[in-house]
């Protein structure tokens, strides 16, 4: 159907990061096609980063990311045009159009690419929202709605036009158990179903767990494991065992909290507060 | 205010660096304006989003714009009344507010008026678009925009600009009437007579061609400001917002002010 749809994306000696700065350092890798890939690890490591190489909005300082043969960071004009009407991308927040209701917001691509009428792309909206169970906001703005509910509304426009890729930035990060299971189910379903290659990046190892058939996990700007969710459940490495584990160890401690952290104030007991009388 | 000492040690270099990123801001300010322009004929669908802007710019500054006409037309009849009086030449206050107006005040102060306006509410939206990834999202849809956000604006601010200033002109031209003749008593024949045979084509057409180059200056700063947020060095974030709505305004003054003057010395 679509040529693309059965490439891996490949990392390659893969040097990123912005303005002189340096975020990721030589991170090999892949992502196969037709899996649920997870990118996971802690917060500054260089995930949402990562994307947005993949996504070619940075060109890396070295190495590549390739879909198939195609080198990502060297496509412009029609080239990159077409790769990025592949891609449906869930942002962080949502990102969507404050101006703009639901409906407009998740029309907004076929409205600019196609020439449906607007009953159809209607339709084709709501049935996308009906989706993520948000059918009858469609006319809402996105400031009326809460941070889970333009999350999810993100997901139904990055998969409006059926997008053969799927690129998702923390999908469960701010949703309830239940909305995230949600969301864990959608993804899944879309890539079973559809065959829709799916790149999560993440935290949360409940998702981790639900959805991924594929796992990178980064840290110190390096890529720390890359390869199957069962062999990365089986592994002694001890980092990567502290961190699935939930178990930081003293370093990692100190590392996550900045020296210059202030001790927190205590609060003041006045005399004959019941606190003190107690 | 570690920098200070770089400042005084070496002066030279500090003139220098300033100089440069001026050159550089400059430059991608006018590459900025070029390829929002071209970017205006995109497609059939700029129409709407064109119209949509025509209305937040044009529409929503339309009071606001003929308040500050009639209260500079009324202030234009009673300063000229009082000064050409001395002289014996009041009835040449007609041609006195018309030619203020239509030369000079008309298109500068309705230029800074839409730029306080809808100049610094540009700026500020496509700020917060930058800062919370919405004109990233925009960008890896395949939607340009470039297209989608700048270029609209750009179109409405010339549609806007010429027509905002000749309401400004004829509502201040009725504020020196109202101050001239009905409060003054000065024939109205006469403050009519001296406004038709004083006013040229010319001077309508240089008062619009300084609002057509107004309108060019404040669509491409704000919206530059306000798009290139993320890239500013004082601030980030909401910070970065506030800091790009007040350059974006200031800056437009600014330019607006010495155009007028390069414009003026060629135009008379």
């Amino acid at each position: 159907m679509n040529p693309i749809q059965a490439w891996d994306i490949t990392l390659t000696k893969l040097t990123a990061g912005y303005s002189g700065l340096v975020v990721l350092r030589d991170v090999n890798g892949c992502f196969p096609a037709g899996k649920i890939s997870v990118i996971l690890g802690g917060s500054g490591c260089g995930k949402s980063t990562l994307l947005r190489h993949i996504l070619g909005l940075n060109k890396p300082v070295s190495g590549s990311i390739s879909l198939g043969d195609q080198d990502i960071a060297s496509l412009s004009g029609r080239k990159l045009r077409r790769f990025r009407r592949q891609l449906g991308v869930l942002f962080q927040d949502g990102a969507l159009l404050g101006s703009l209701t639901l409906a407009e917001n998740i029309g907004l691509p076929l409205k600019e690419h196609t020439s449906l009428s607007k009953r159809e792309i209607k339709d084709i909206v709501l049935t996308k929202l009906g989706l993520v169970g948000l059918a009858e906001f469609a006319e809402y703005y996105p400031s009326q709605l809460s941070g889970g509910m333009r999350k999810r509304a993100g997901l139904a426009r990055a998969i409006v036009a059926d997008p053969p890729i799927l690129l998702c930035d923390e999908p469960t990060s701010g949703l309830d158990p239940i909305n995230a299971a949600h969301m864990d189910n959608l993804l899944k379903d879309m890539n079973t179903r559809l065959g829709v290659t799916v790149v999560v990046v993440s935290h949360d190892l409940d998702s981790l767990y639900a959805v991924a058939d594929h796992v990178m996990v980064l840290a110190e700007g390096t890529a720390a494991f890359n390869g199957g969710l069962e062999e990365l459940k089986a592994t002694n490495d001890p980092y990567l065992r502290r961190f699935l584990d939930r178990n930081p160890s003293e370093e990692d401690l100190a590392a996550s909290i900045p020296e210059s952290t202030p001790a927190p104030i205590p609060t003041p007991r006045k005399p004959g507060s019941p606190m003190e009388r107690a | 205010m570690h920098q200070r000492p770089w400042l005084i040690l070496h002066p030279f270099a500090a003139i220098g660096a300033a100089f440069t990123n001026l050159i550089r801001e400059s430059g991608a300010m006018a590459l900025f304006f070029l390829d929002g322009i071209i970017r205006i004929p995109a497609s059939p669908k700029q129409i709407p989003k064109i119209i949509h802007q025509m209305f937040f710019v044009g529409v929503k500054s339309l009071f606001v714009i003929a308040l500050i006409g009639l209260f500079t037309g009324m202030v234009l009849g009673l300063q000229g009344y009082y000064t050409l009086v001395k002289f014996g030449s009041e009835g040449l206050l007609g041609a006195a507010v018309s030619l203020s107006l239509i030369r000079e005040l008309g298109p500068v102060l309705t230029a800074i008026m839409i730029t306080g306006r809808a100049g610094s509410a540009m700026a500020a939206e496509l700020g917060v678009m930058r800062i919370t990834d919405q004109i990233d999202a925009l960008t890896v849809m395949d939607i340009q925009p470039m297209t989608y956000l700048v270029a609209p604006r750009m179109a409405a601010c010339i549609i806007c600009f010429p027509l905002l200033t000749a309401v400004f002109d004829v509502v201040g031209i009725l504020g020196g009437y109202l101050s001239g003749v009905v409060l003054l008593g000065i024939n109205q024949g006469i403050y009519f007579y001296r406004i038709e045979t004083s006013v040229a084509m010319a001077d309508v057409m240089g008062g619009f061609c300084k609002s057509l180059t107004f309108a060019l200056i404040m669509a491409t700063v704000c919206c530059f400001q306000g798009y290139f947020t993320h890239l500013r060095k004082d601030g980030q974030g909401p910070e970065g917002v506030s800091n790009s709505t007040t350059s974006a305004v200031v800056l437009s003054c600014v330019l607006i002010l010495v155009f007028d003057y390069v414009l003026t010395s060629f135009l008379l």
